[in-house]
């Protein structure tokens, strides 16, 4: 459904030329929901921007729908983009307009007869729940409320498309599960094709299918959300994850830890359980069959999508050649092993 | 106060009046396309014409930079062929207007620069040609600022239209110097002040009143 080839952006030029975006390649399929995720000035805004060429791009080709917009004419353009909606972090909604007004403004736009506007902003508040709202002003509204007046705006032109611009950074937390609730269900009810980008994972988490990764201008990383969240392919990807789930060492074993094994220490491991680990045994069956230890530091268990992510930190506890041993049966199963560190026995 | 006196201020309070509303109409009607103009068409603007944008520019701060009193008898040429007269009421209309455009055109610029950018980019991403931008968007969203200039540029124009007595057209202006300051009549003067005084109160007050409806921010 959207398709960047190559798809660039270079501000300046010369020494001070700034590369926004590198050499981009993105594929986002009929219906699904992609995320891309990045910290700030990694390139994420220029990004969606350039999909419906809100930034004409350096280079490269953009196809929405089958259609190449970059060699479309202004006239041209423009009719494209009513199948292409957009919300923003800051709602831009229009002051001098009642809900109801700015819901109607892209129809108005479109050339729509007066009563067939009143018909389509009818159900589409009905959607975003905003019915009794329709006579108020935007600085009557919480910010939720106003996002939900940009998503129904956004929906009037019945575009093929959605695009949001961290339309969730603005608000609170409980407000933005609403918002992400309403963008899943609209994505299901109207089967639109959503294009995202967030700082934040647990948006991420909440309802993208596809995830990539930016830093620098460049997608360095994309992936299946479950697959992002168990096995992250890049340090960023980990950094992500590791932020996300706030599982680091405690601090105190942290000033304990040292980097390679020494005579009389055990090993600090995190593992992440994922796929057909998550339901087995398998912390039991290291202590019975391998004959260690686990000293279990921190845990705790996630659900990402349909998948359950397991994770763990632990101290192994045993003779090397046990530990050892028990690295191995570890690593044996769909399991994630890492070595953090190794701490003294008897400290 | 005699009759004929009171008769004199009447008609003067109607000139004033005259040449002030007459002018600020002319002067909204080309003032707020100008300003619009000098707005959408700096460079990053949706119809970005960088050379355009300057030269408005120029004409609008030279414009600006005239004093009154220069511009009315340097333009006199200009007013005998609008008004068909350079002396008179209806001649010092059009000094009055020509001050009054680029005055109104940065007024109507600044109140265009409160628009969050957002909005622009919101109209565009919605597929909105240039010319909808400014009608639906542009404008309503600029429209409390834009009164407040208009305000401001009605109280101005009183204030200028005392200098018409220069080129012969009436008002309170020319009553107050003629009547108050000339011939020593206090009583006069300060009736005019007084008019003027209530003329600029009730001008504001309306305008503020337009504003509280228009705004919605």
């Amino acid at each position: 459904m959207i398709t960047l080839e190559n798809v660039s952006k270079t501000y300046g030029d010369g020494n001070q030329a700034i590369h926004a975006l590198k050499p981009t390649d993105l594929h986002v399929p009929q219906g699904a929901i992609h995320g891309v995720i990045g910290l700030s000035g990694a390139g994420k805004s220029t990004l969606i921007r350039c999909v419906n060429l809100l930034e004409r791009p350096s280079s490269g080709r953009v196809f929405v729908d089958g259609q190449e917009l970059t060699a479309l004419s202004p006239k041209a353009l423009n009719q494209a983009r009513h199948r292409v909606g957009m919300i923003f972090q800051h709602f831009n909604l229009l002051s001098s307009r009642t809900v109801f007004a700015n819901v109607a403004l892209p129809l108005e736009l479109m050339g729509v007869p007066r009563r067939e506007i009143r018909e389509r902003v009818q159900p589409l508040l009905e959607l975003t729940g905003l019915t009794d709202k329709l006579d108020k002003y935007p600085a009557e509204l919480s910010g939720g409320q106003k996002q939900r007046v940009a998503i129904a705006r956004a929906l009037a032109s019945r575009p093929k498309v959605l695009l949001c611009d961290e339309a969730t950074s603005a608000l609170d937390p409980q407000t933005t599960t609403s918002i992400l609730e309403l963008l899943k269900d609209i994505n299901r009810k109207l089967g639109l094709t959503i294009l995202l980008i967030t700082h934040e994972m647990e948006v991420v988490k909440s309802i993208c299918h596809r995830v990539g990764l930016i830093a620098g201008g460049k997608l360095v990383e994309e992936a299946d959300v479950g697959d992002f969240f168990t096995a992250p392919k890049t340090r960023l990807g980990r950094a992500f994850l590791n932020a996300f789930l706030e599982l680091d060492p405690p601090q105190a074993l942290l000033e304990r830890m040292q980097a390679e094994p020494g005579e009389h220490t055990h090993p600090v491991v995190r593992l992440a359980f994922r796929g057909d680990s998550v339901a087995l045994p398998l912390i039991s069956r290291l202590t019975r069959d391998c004959d260690v230890d686990v000293s279990i530091l921190e845990a705790k268990v996630e659900s990402i999508q349909e998948r359950t992510l397991g994770l763990m930190i632990a101290e192994l506890i045993g003779t090397p050649d046990r530990i050892g041993a028990a690295l191995d049966y570890l690593n044996a199963h769909d399991l994630q092993v890492e070595v953090l560190g190794h701490v003294q026995r008897n400290a | 106060m005699s009759n004929a006196m009171l008769e004199l201020i009447l008609k003067a309070t109607l000139d004033t009046l005259y040449m002030v509303g007459l002018s600020g109409l002319v002067a909204a009607a080309l003032g707020v396309p100008l300003g619009v103009m000098l707005y959408i068409t700096r460079p990053g603007q949706v119809l970005a014409r960088p050379l355009t944008n300057r030269i408005l520019g120029i004409v609008t701060n030279v414009g600006r930079s005239i004093p009154f009193i220069i511009l009315m008898v340097a333009i006199i040429p200009f007013t005998r062929l609008i008004a068909g007269s350079s002396i008179g009421t209806n001649a010092a209309i059009v000094p009055l207007t020509i001050a009054a455009i680029p005055f109104v055109a940065r007024l109507v610029e600044g109140a265009l620069n409160e628009i969050p950018p957002g909005l622009i980019e919101a109209a565009q991403s919605m597929g909105a040609t240039p010319y909808q931008i400014i009608v639906k968007v542009l404008i309503p969203e600029a429209r409390g600022g834009i009164i407040t200039g208009l305000t401001i540029t009605l109280v101005t124009l009183i204030s200028y239209s005392a200098m018409a007595g220069a080129v012969g057209g009436g008002g309170l202006g020319d009553l107050g110097i003629r009547y108050g300051y000339n011939r020593f009549d206090p009583l006069v003067m300060l009736i005019t002040v007084v008019i003027l005084v209530v003329l600029v109160q009730g001008f504001q007050s309306l305008g503020d009143a337009l504003v509280r409806r228009a705004d919605h921010k």
